[in-house]
């Protein structure tokens, strides 16, 4: 193998699993140090630059990054499983705690740049363009047919789990910064919009139209059956503050989890989730499916919905037919009936939760913007920019349902992508992420990071009595952690953005490191191929997707082969190199965001 | 030196062997010494043959005298009896220690001042008697302790970390456990622990005074341009005269070598250490010419490493002085105190 190239930035982003998770490469191990450092205000600003809504986040991620965790890679089977570091909810810890942060928010600055931009729709995705571009001078201009911005966060995730005021004080950040907010206004014709002169227009209109389900009973019982995100978000209105004793909330996804909470909440009884497939296929996250289950909400799973049910023009209940999964040799999953009889359910209302679709009807097809036949618009991957120069797609509505982080990422590209083109830049070259690799060397076996790795097992977070939250739909389940849980659960993380950096030539081959390492990362061999190297190693390699780091240039020949996988990060190996080969060295990556830095350097003139 | 423990956590691979144990169980507290030095390297093969031999940690005692090699005792079998004695006494207190109880397996750790300089004369008759033990000279060639004097195993001419050249002869401890009948007797480095494990595996299944000398360089005080025992030095001038592949008993063999490349040597147990020759013509059976080969190949300044001497008959003391074969602490009364018959008969013999 040829030696690693650790001045790509790839290499370490890599190895700090957790941001190369993240969508929107928040610097997870930098925030979280903050945490345990009890500076949460800096914490809170290190997020709020990369994922603009850390408050929301910290209760609402759909965390890709703690599947990632390495710590549910390399934990002792103490607990029932390895579980990775809280990262969401340490988040929040961060949002909960912070002093007034106001003053270190950019300003909406005094003269503007004289271009225009319109976003479509108030969600993650608008606000996160708003956020970045509002700041550089752009006049702009968010639309949302709404009366208050915040888009799906505010309609459709329950006050349950997101308060209000976490909602109002960070869309409130982004419109304090001079951003124009159309509150009420649904724009209807996107070639009306493009008449208005507009430099540059962004669609974050997000996945609007609920999925509904046709079958027999469903037109004569409509009073009773209910779309799930629009009962949601009428629920967050305040319009409906009620529903029957019995309720049936089809579907497996996060949305039917939140329906169930919410029908409990509001005179619901006997709630039940019924879902086609398996528990575990359900796209639901694991947690959410926990809460749920924790109110007291049974999910039945293998039951595909076959009618409603009526009794004098009134729903009664819904009938199912009993499937079990069967694969066929290329292990594609198939729902076929038991035979079994069909199993009757009673209700009162049904909630149906069975996903979400865009809808685009105030998108005229002929003004320049290509469709798919799915009735999705041709959007670029990386510049977000559809087949009309000056329109941009991002959040739900440019590739389907996702989630908020998905929605920021995109929101900071697009972002990109328009102060590029404005200034007349080639939108396709994108910036380079900014990276630092510096050494935590403070002394001999003093490091600026805390190196000890602790024992601890994943907290729980507290949880508000049931007997009040059930009663009150306003009321937050999450009470989140206390400072000091914060720290414990802080202390867990295994930095592994402090890289272990190798330099060849100052190595002298005593094996110290291979001795002390507690993962047998490190072993010096001959060279080979990487299958081949892989299979030599001090410990066998589990993860083929996760890199070995190689260095060549030793005395006798041999290469220092280290398995990135499972390194704890624990400084050990440097702290026994009688030489300094081995070094820790904190490596931050941050993404370049819309703004000079994303342009090509200018040349100053003499 | 480190402060932190090591982290409890390790690899998920880490396997359990035959009596149930990980081989960080077979760890011991975090070491003290200096970064990079090859003792430690030693601690982690010890750590690595127990394991892999099945030893139950609570049958093994660790012996050592004092010094930076004596230290180490702590560093590795957290879970084993130890005795840290006086200065260059870790043999004769071994020596007690087994004829009191021959069931536990004896690892005396020493270095070159503990068993050349204020210890020589333990060192000698240890060996000479032939104890059942495995014993380590942990050889830097100088007093790390003391801020890097010579020692006596300093080689003629090299230099020390001030440039000042050392006139005296080196005292030869392998060439004297020959001389003096040690039955398996090895030379290693510690920065080659694919030799150095099988050579302490080996020692350890031996049934006799086992000795090896490990070549283990003090990164502190002599580890420099001059220096006869730096990492450098030794890996140029090292000449492995075989690889040992230690094999349990006669039935697990299964690698194929060509005629003339093996030497098989057949122990009192039936089990067979196997050596994968690497200079032809080497027999580590045939003492006297091993004495010749070791001799010429120094003036040659040559390292000689590997399995240098193994005595297929090897006895014990505990077979020369024809001992009771229980450990004293499980004699009874009734053995212990035969009753008066016994003792006339005793003085009859003796009149």
């Amino acid at each position: 193998m040829k030696p690693t190239d650790i001045q790509q930035p790839e290499y370490f982003h890599k190895v700090v699993d957790c941001q190369w998770a993240c969508p929107a490469h928040t610097p997870v191990p930098e925030y979280i140090r903050l945490i345990a450092a009890g500076r949460y205000s800096e914490a809170y600003l290190v997020n709020w630059k990369s994922n603009v809504f850390p408050g929301i986040l910290g209760r609402t991620c759909d965390r890709p990054c703690e599947p990632a965790c390495r710590r549910g890679r390399v934990e002792e089977r103490n607990a029932e499983k390895p579980e990775p570091v809280a990262i969401c909810r340490l988040k929040r810890v961060a949002a909960d705690n912070k002093d007034d942060i106001r003053a270190f928010l950019p300003k909406a600055p005094a003269r503007k740049n004289g271009k225009r931009v319109a976003l479509i729709g108030a969600g993650p995705a608008s606000l996160t363009v708003a956020r970045d571009l509002a700041p550089l001078g752009y006049d702009v201009t968010v639309f949302d047919g709404d009366a208050r911005a915040g888009g799906m966060i505010r309609t459709q995730i329950p006050r349950f789990r997101l308060p209000e005021s976490v909602i109002d004080e960070e869309v409130g950040y982004i419109l304090d910064l001079g951003v124009n907010f159309r509150a009420g206004k649904q724009i209807d014709s996107l070639k009306a919009l493009l008449g208005e002169n507009y430099d540059a227009i962004f669609v974050g209109s997000g996945a609007p139209r609920g999925r509904d389900l046709d079958v027999p009973g469903r037109k004569e019982a409509a009073a009773n059956i209910h779309i799930g995100i629009d009962w949601l978000s009428s629920v967050s209105f305040g319009h409906i503050d009620k529903i029957g004793k019995r309720v049936i909330v089809l579907g497996g996804g996060n949305t039917a989890m939140d329906c169930c909470r919410s029908a409990k909440r509001l005179g619901g009884e006997d709630v039940k989730v019924i879902v086609r497939s398996g528990y575990e296929e359900m796209k639901a996250s694991s947690w959410e499916k926990e809460d749920a289950t924790h109110e007291g909400i049974p999910i039945l799973n293998f039951l595909v919905p076959k009618s409603f049910k009526l009794e004098n023009g009134k729903l009664t209940g819904m009938v199912f037919e009993k499937v079990k999964a069967s694969y066929d040799a290329k292990g594609r999953r198939d729902l076929v009936p038991t035979g079994e009889p069909d199993q009757h359910v009673e209700c009162d209302d049904v909630l149906v939760a069975i996903g979400q679709e865009n809808s685009f009807p105030w998108i005229e097809r002929d003004i320049g913007i290509e469709f798919d036949r799915w009735g999705m618009p041709l959007v670029d991957k990386v510049t977000f920019c559809s087949s009309h120069p000056q329109v941009f797609f991002g959040g739900d509505a440019a590739f389907g349902p996702k989630n908020i982080i998905w929605a920021v990422a995109h929101g900071h590209d697009a972002a990109v992508s328009i102060d590029k083109m404005l200034n007349g830049e080639d939108m396709l070259e994108r910036p380079d992420p900014l990276t630092n690799l510096i050494s935590q060397k403070m002394g001999i076996h003093e490091w600026s990071y805390d190196n000890q790795i602790s024992p601890e097992q994943r907290y729980k977070v507290p949880w508000q009595d049931k007997k009040v939250t059930l009663r009150d739909i306003k009321v937050e389940v999450e009470l989140g952690f206390d400072q000091k849980t914060g720290y414990f659960e802080a202390q867990r993380c295994l930095n592994c953005d402090v890289q272990t950096v190798f330099t060849p030539k100052l190595c002298i081959e005593c094996d110290a490191c291979v001795d002390i390492c507690p993962m047998d990362c490190i072993t010096f061999t001959e060279n080979g191929e990487e299958a081949d190297l892989r299979q030599r190693l001090t410990a066998p390699s589990l993860h083929p997707d996760q890199d070995l780091y190689i260095e060549d240039g030793l005395k006798t020949g041999r290469i220092m082969a280290k398995d990135e996988d499972v390194c704890l990060h624990c400084s050990l190996c440097a702290e026994r190199c009688p030489t300094g080969a081995w070094d820790m060295q904190k490596f931050l990556l941050e993404v370049t965001y819309a703004g000079p830095d994303c342009r090509k350097p200018q040349r100053k003139a003499a | 030196m480190t402060y932190l423990a090591k982290p409890k956590l390790h690899h998920p691979t880490l396997a359990k062997n035959a009596v149930g144990y990980t081989r960080r169980d077979y760890e011991g507290k975090i070491s003290t010494l200096c970064a990079g030095c090859g003792h430690d390297s030693i601690s982690a093969a010890i750590v690595q043959a127990c394991w892999e031999l099945d030893i139950e940690p609570h049958r093994v005692a660790k012996l050592s005298g004092i010094g930076c090699s004596s230290k180490t005792p702590d560093y590795f079998l957290g879970n084993s009896h130890g005795f840290n004695s006086v200065h260059g006494r870790m043999p004769s207190v071994l020596t007690g220690a087994n004829l009191a109880n021959r069931d536990l397996l004896y690892m005396g750790v020493s270095g070159d001042g503990d068993s050349a300089s204020i210890g020589i004369g333990q060192f000698v008759h240890a060996i000479r008697r032939g104890v059942n033990m495995v014993y380590i000279v942990e050889n830097n060639g100088v007093y790390g302790l003391t801020k890097g004097q010579f020692s006596a195993t300093a080689d003629k001419g090299s230099k020390s970390k001030r440039g000042i050249a050392n006139m005296d002869e080196p005292l030869d401890l392998i060439g004297m456990a020959m001389l003096l009948g040690a039955t398996y007797v090895g030379r290693s480095f510690s920065g080659d622990k694919r030799q150095l494990v099988p050579l302490v595996k080996g020692a350890i299944e031996h049934r006799g005074a086992a000795f090896i000398d490990v070549i283990s360089p003090c990164v502190a005080f002599n580890n420099h341009a001059g220096s006869t025992k730096s990492y450098e030095y030794v890996r140029q001038h090292n000449e492995a005269v075989n690889r040992l592949d230690f094999i349990e008993s006669r039935e697990e063999i299964t690698a194929e070598y060509a005629p003339g490349e093996v030497v098989e040597v057949p122990q009192h147990d039936g089990a067979i250490v196997r050596l994968r020759k690497l200079a032809a013509d080497y027999d580590p059976t045939d003492r006297i010419k091993v004495m010749n080969y070791l001799q010429q190949r120094a003036a040659a300044g040559e390292v000689v490493t590997g399995l240098l001497y193994i005595d297929p008959k090897a006895e014990d003391l505990h077979h020369h002085l024809n001992t009771v074969e229980a450990p004293l602490n499980q004699l009874g009364t009734r053995e212990l105190c035969p009753g008066s018959v016994a003792l006339e008969r005793i003085n009859a013999s003796l009149r």
